[in-house]
């Protein structure tokens, strides 16, 4: 980040309170410039109302929101350097796709022959050259798409809010859209904040992303330590999938301890922080990083006993549901990078050892 | 589904319907063009001299051109704040909203007779003389509740993101409301006021309370009743203000339909060019 240009966004102690309800509580957060960043969370965690209020439709019940450095809690949505996509896009269906496009620079009076240009410029940004003269109506949902992308970027805003804007659109278009969109952020150099449930899209797009939920932001950071590294069992859990187990911390050597987990053995794992022996808390272990059999390599690893349980293939993997000694039901992911080796396939209802590294796995404290 | 099998009694009330919708409407026709001032069969053979006299008629064309008038100012007042009242009540926050709404639609539970009684009461006590002006106002507040009705029906229908957008591209609150909101509402405003106009102009209990020296046309159509030699001239009428009446419906349709149209088509599924 560089420290000498202020945030693009920077939130501060936001909160937001509706009759009865409490939508976003005291989030704090700081955005940079020409950062694609994510909130994601379920819906209902105040992600939309986070966004609304920095967009300015929404008026903070307290806290501040800075743009670009400068308070715009009072400043009206028509006067932020902000513009929105909106879920349904939003696009005026009485005009063309020329005058949605152009509707920023009309409403600023721009001359005539630059506004042609531009709108000329902004549908070829979003690959739709040519359609100036159609309706609304008359475009798929990914052409609607892009001319409300095109619409919010003609004016070269300080940032651009994104509201689940491909949530419309099917499987196949909303991968590609995805690509599409991290370039075109990349190729315009603006802030991109996108709001999104869908865990896999915010992952694939974003330099940062805040899990959000109840109205906070739990965990702020990139998607390679979101993954890694979760800070709570609900981001753990939200992101991708996870295995947990409950434990007691029983003690611990240099970084690493060691943590009793009830019926099933002890478990090696780094130390976050300073715990006291005695303390209970929960193991998370990605599925991928866990073995049936032995792993390879040297050094200390986790081994525990289990019945296979059920086997689902993927295609690309094969999941293992593995029931563990104390009941609790385990996935282990295994790549299908080799042909099916004869003979020593492993069935239902086999007794096999579930390891992993104690590195693959992080101690959760709430 | 028994009503589909058996269409008798549903084809019966649609008989009896059509019977007595179109065939006083037909008949009203053939007297105005039969030769004879006195209605029954034999027809007396066929003549236009009643729609002659009808056009020379000056206080029949008279009493028509103030209905005329009285029809335009009312529907244009009422649609303006119809629409206004509707805008409000949807789209801004206030106190009250249930009493304002009850209030505005009151005029459709009150009878045009006790209103009618209470705003000649009113404008006596007022000493406002009774001309045109008062009828208007009259037809003003009983056609408001319908074109409130009707604007506010269609601005639920549709997204108010649309008026967030234009905000947030720069717009102000009345380039928004004249560039997306107006646009989007008009086909309603049209039909909104051509249901005022269609009141006010056969509207009659109001105006033959309210009515000063120069009467609308039902007031007038009334008045004649008692002189059958003039009766056929009526009718002549009575059947050229259905003949504008009807376009006008058949107008209405195809500029709503003109209206709507382009944003309704579906998308074209072929043309999406996605990488």
């Amino acid at each position: 980040m560089d420290q000498r240009k202020p945030p693009a966004v920077e939130l501060v102690r936001l909160a937001k309170q509706f009759e009865g309800s409490v939508a976003v509580r005291e989030v704090s957060l700081s955005i940079a410039q020409g950062e694609f960043f994510s909130l994601l969370g379920p819906s209902g965690c105040g992600k939309t109302t986070t966004l609304r209020m920095i967009a300015g439709f929404e008026v903070p019940t307290s806290g501040e929101v800075r743009l670009l450095g400068q308070d715009v809690l009072h400043v009206p949505p028509n006067r932020r350097n902000i513009n929105i996509v909106f879920q349904n896009y939003a696009l005026f269906p009485h005009l063309s796709v020329f005058d949605n496009v152009a509707f920023s620079l009309q409403v600023k009076r721009v001359p005539a022959q630059d506004i042609r240009r531009r709108v000329a410029e902004a549908l070829s940004m979003v690959r739709l050259p040519g359609t100036e003269r159609r309706k609304p109506g008359q475009l798929s949902g990914g052409q609607q798409q892009r001319v409300a992308l095109a619409r919010a970027l003609i004016n070269r805003p300080a940032v651009l809010l994104l509201d689940e804007p491909l949530g419309a659109l099917d499987q196949k278009l909303r991968k590609e859209m995805q690509l599409e969109l991290k370039g075109l952020q990349r190729e315009v150099g603006i802030t991109f904040i996108y709001v999104t449930h869908d865990q896999e899209e915010a992952l694939t797009m974003s330099d940062r992303i805040a899990v959000m939920n109840l109205g906070r932001a739990l965990q702020v950071d990139d998607p390679r330590s979101l993954y890694d590294r979760p800070s709570t069992r609900f981001v753990a859990d939200f992101i991708g999938t996870t295995n947990f187990l409950s434990g007691r911390l029983r003690s611990r050597e240099g970084g690493l301890a060691t943590v009793e987990v009830e019926g099933v053995g002890d478990v090696l794992a780094p130390l976050p922080s300073d715990l006291s022996p005695g303390r209970t808390l929960t193991l998370a272990i990605r599925p991928e990083r866990m073995r049936l059999g032995r792993i390879s390599g040297d050094g200390p690893a986790n081994q525990v006993p289990g019945t296979v349980a059920e086997i689902v293939f993927v295609g690309d993997d094969t999941q293992y549901f593995v029931r563990l000694a104390n009941g609790e039901r385990v996935m282990v992911r295994e790549q299908n990078d080799a042909p099916p080796a004869e003979g020593n396939r492993i069935q239902v209802g086999q007794s096999v050892p579930v390891e992993w590294a104690p590195a693959s796995t992080t101690i959760l404290l709430d | 589904m028994p009503s589909l099998r058996r269409p008798g009694l549903l084809g019966l009330y649609y008989a009896v319907l059509l019977v007595l919708l179109y065939v006083p409407i037909g008949v009203l026709f053939l007297f105005s063009v039969n030769d004879a001032t006195v209605f029954g069969f034999p027809l007396h053979g066929l003549t236009a001299h009643w729609y002659r006299d009808m056009l020379r008629n000056a206080e029949l064309l008279e009493s028509l051109g103030s209905s005329a008038l009285v029809a335009v100012g009312s529907s244009l007042t009422a649609t303006a704040l119809g629409t206004l009242a509707a805008i409000a009540l949807l789209r801004f926050k206030f106190g009250g909203k249930p009493g304002f709404l009850a209030v505005a639609l009151m005029p459709l539970l009150v009878p045009f007779l006790i209103l009618g009684v209470a705003l000649l009461i009113l404008f006596a006590a007022l000493d406002v003389p009774r001309s045109l002006w008062t009828v208007g106002a009259a037809h003003t507040v009983v056609s408001m509740p319908y074109t409130l009705l009707i604007v506010m029906a269609r601005l639920v229908g549709f997204d108010d993101h649309l008026e967030e957008a234009a905000q947030d591209l720069g717009a102000s609150y009345f380039y928004t409301l004249r560039r997306v909101v107006l646009p989007l509402i008009a086909p309603a405003m049209l039909a909104a006021w051509l249901v005022a106009f269609t009141i006010s102009f056969d509207e009659f209990v109001l105006a033959s309370f309210l009515i000063g020296r120069s009467p609308t046309l039902p007031v007038f159509l009334f008045g004649q009743l008692r002189f059958a030699n003039r009766f056929p001239q009526v009718l002549a009428l009575a059947m050229l203000v259905m003949l504008v009446s009807l376009s006008l419906v058949v107008l209405a349709e195809r500029l709503q339909r003109l209206g709507t149209g382009a944003s309704l088509r579906p998308p074209e599924p072929a043309a999406e060019n996605g990488s």
